[in-house]
């Protein structure tokens, strides 16, 4: 294992009470994809922004590229990029213009700068826009826009916050892809947040679920999977069912399923429909699969992801209604 | 400091504003207006000393170009904010200093412009300035009020989340300081009460100095004018840099 680029000392932001983020502590290594996976409001973009220097946090330090956010502000500043959740582009100037006030802002030189440029709306594919106003820009496109420009100045660190929120199958994919590649090419190291577990599965080398301020469990997907064990058996029934068996190793219910987490789960199977007809219940389906990153969420949050889903979407809604002049 | 970081900042500013014609043409509709109609309607009833109303209230207009424009200038930093941008500038490794001069010779910049333009609509109603010396006596008291008023904006907006404020500082401050500031009226003839109000008024020594370099009238020396407004700059450019470098997202 090499070096870690980023160290959260028991990391702590309240807001009145409002405990955001309540004592994250954890390393991310050089040239990692490391993902911050949690539900609305578990304090993601609180730990973001903290570590990006505009929030000071209640207690607690993190050191970023030997930096320490708490005192060496603008040397984190230099050595990360950011792109934000919401959007943070000015819609009145050009994708070219907004690129190039980045650049002065991090002080590159102009050769460089021009070079950089170039490259980055490239690899963006936004060359043929860079001359079009932002405010004409898509989701999709604003958001590579950003991508770009968090880029512009090579950051040892890329932070991304919900870099695919609000945006189409097609478009997240691509933006994944651009990503993976951004790692593999210049070895940035990337902390980005998601509440998509495809898109923490397919991306991050290592994922951190997050929940109400605090880390309830960090390791690679696989092995958070593993750590469950087992096969997962869902049983879609409107009855109130108890199979209380010592071998159900653990339980959890949502949207009128009940999901058991069972070793042999072909052999438990009819054993539980047993007890199903013994008690009387009405069994609409059963389903087994193996654990994905969504069962490991429930299994550490006790609640499913997409039942925060519902209200997300509208949550985006408003939000960039809010934001539209 | 860091100029690159103060030049690009400045810029966008001028570009925005190029951008906007409708903030050009909504700024200078205005008081074109009320120079005409109200300069017009009152010209037969009075006369101030030698000088006719619409060139009594011509400097007062030009003082009040300036305040409009550069307070609402400052108050765009709020924009800012809501669009995001600010987030940009603030993680961006330069000072907060930085940030606020960009901004705030942004804001001059065209603040004056618009003042300017509005100068040009003074000559054409028949305004002369006496002498170039006077002309570049003007330009400075101009700049000198554009910058005070500038920050006082940019010192409201870093404590403002939203535009709910707005307003409240249009009718509670914006609009006080153009009334008293002997726009519209002479100020030896006041009575005691509103005069302290009046003499607290930082737009006050702003208009009687224009007057002076505009029309050749006023009530104060130039000295105490300009020492005024440099005051003036000084303290509203002191508590708008600190205000602003507190600001919270
Ligand atoms: N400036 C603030 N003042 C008060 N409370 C805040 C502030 N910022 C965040 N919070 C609260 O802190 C908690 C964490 O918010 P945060 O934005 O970090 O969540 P998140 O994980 O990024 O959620 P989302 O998925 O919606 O982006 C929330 O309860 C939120 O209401
Ligand atoms: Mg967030």
């Amino acid at each position: 294992m090499s070096n870690p680029v980023i160290d959260l000392l028991d990391l702590k932001k309240y807001f009145k009470e409002v405990k955001a983020v309540d004592g994250v502590s954890l390393s991310i290594n050089q040239g990692e994809i490391f993902g911050l996976l949690g539900p609305n409001g578990a304090g993601k973009t609180t730990i973001l922004n903290i570590l990006c220097t505009l929030l000071k946090p209640t207690s607690g330090n993190a050191i970023i590229c030997g930096h320490d956010i708490n005192k060496d502000k603008d040397a984190v500043r230099r050595c990360i990029g950011i792109v934000f959740q919401d959007p943070s582009l000015d819609d009145q100037l050009t994708a070219y213009e907004n690129l190039d006030l980045h650049g002065r802002l991090y002080h590159i030189p102009k050769d460089k700068r021009k070079q950089k440029m170039e490259e980055l709306l490239e690899l963006v594919e936004l060359s043929d826009k860079r001359n079009v106003m932002v405010k004409t820009f898509s989701g999709g496109m604003k958001r590579r826009l950003e991508i770009a420009r968090g880029l512009l100045h090579q950051p040892e660190v890329l932070f991304l916050d919900e870099p695919t929120l609000g945006l189409d199958p097609q478009t997240r994919r691509h933006i994944w892809e651009y990503i993976e590649k951004l790692n593999r090419d210049t070895k940035v190291t990337i902390i980005l947040t998601t509440h998509y577990m495809d898109e923490a599965d397919v991306l991050c080398n290592r994922v951190a679920i997050i929940d109400r301020g605090k880390i309830s469990a960090i390791d690679t997907s696989t092995q958070l999977k593993k750590q469950i064990g087992g096969e997962v058996i869902s049983i879609k029934t409107e009855d109130e069912f108890h199979p209380d068996q010592p071998w159900i190793k653990n339980v959890n219910k949502h949207d009128g399923c009940i999901n058991l987490t069972v070793e042999e789960a072909d052999q438990k199977l009819s054993l539980l429909m047993n007890i199903a007809q013994e008690k009387k219940i009405n069994i609409d389906s059963v389903t087994i699969h193996k654990p994905t990153l969504e069962d490991v969420f429930l299994h550490f949050t006790g609640k499913t992801i997409r039942e925060e889903e519902a209200n997300w979407a509208d949550a985006v809604r408003t939000r960039r209604r809010s934001r539209s002049r | 400091m860091n100029l690159d970081a103060i030049y690009i900042l400045w810029l966008r500013e001028i570009k925005r504003f190029i951008r906007s014609k409708s903030r050009i043409i909504g700024s200078l509709a205005f008081p074109t207006l009320i120079l005409i109609i109200i300069g017009t309607g009152l010209n037969s009833v009075f006369t101030m000393g030698k000088l006719s109303y619409i060139e009594f209230i011509a400097p007062g207009m030009i003082g009040m170009v300036l305040l409009f424009s550069s307070i609402s200038f400052g108050i765009m930093v709020i924009w800012d904010r809501q669009f995001g941008f600010l987030k940009e500038m603030l993680v961006a490794p330069i000072s907060r200093t930085s940030i606020v001069v960009g901004k705030a010779l942004g804001g001059v910049t065209t603040s004056m412009f618009q003042a300017l333009l509005f100068l040009i609509v003074c000559f054409a109603i028949g305004i002369k300035i006496p002498s170039p010396l006077m002309l570049l006596l003007l330009f400075l008291v101009m700049i000198l009020i554009a910058v005070g008023f500038v920050l006082v904006g940019i010192a409201f907006s870093s404590r403002m989340k939203d535009f709910h404020g707005f307003s409240l500082i249009m009718n509670f401050v914006v609009m006080p300081i153009f009334f008293l500031s002997g726009a519209f009226f002479p100020l030896d003839k006041l009575p005691e009460w509103l005069k302290w109000f009046v003499y607290i008024d930082p737009l006050t020594y702003g208009v009687d100095a224009l007057r002076f370099c505009m029309v050749n009238t006023s009530s104060f020396p130039i000295w105490i004018n300009l020492l005024a407004l440099i005051v003036f700059g000084l303290v509203a450019t002191i508590i708008g840099t600190l205000l602003f470098k507190t600001t919270q997202l």
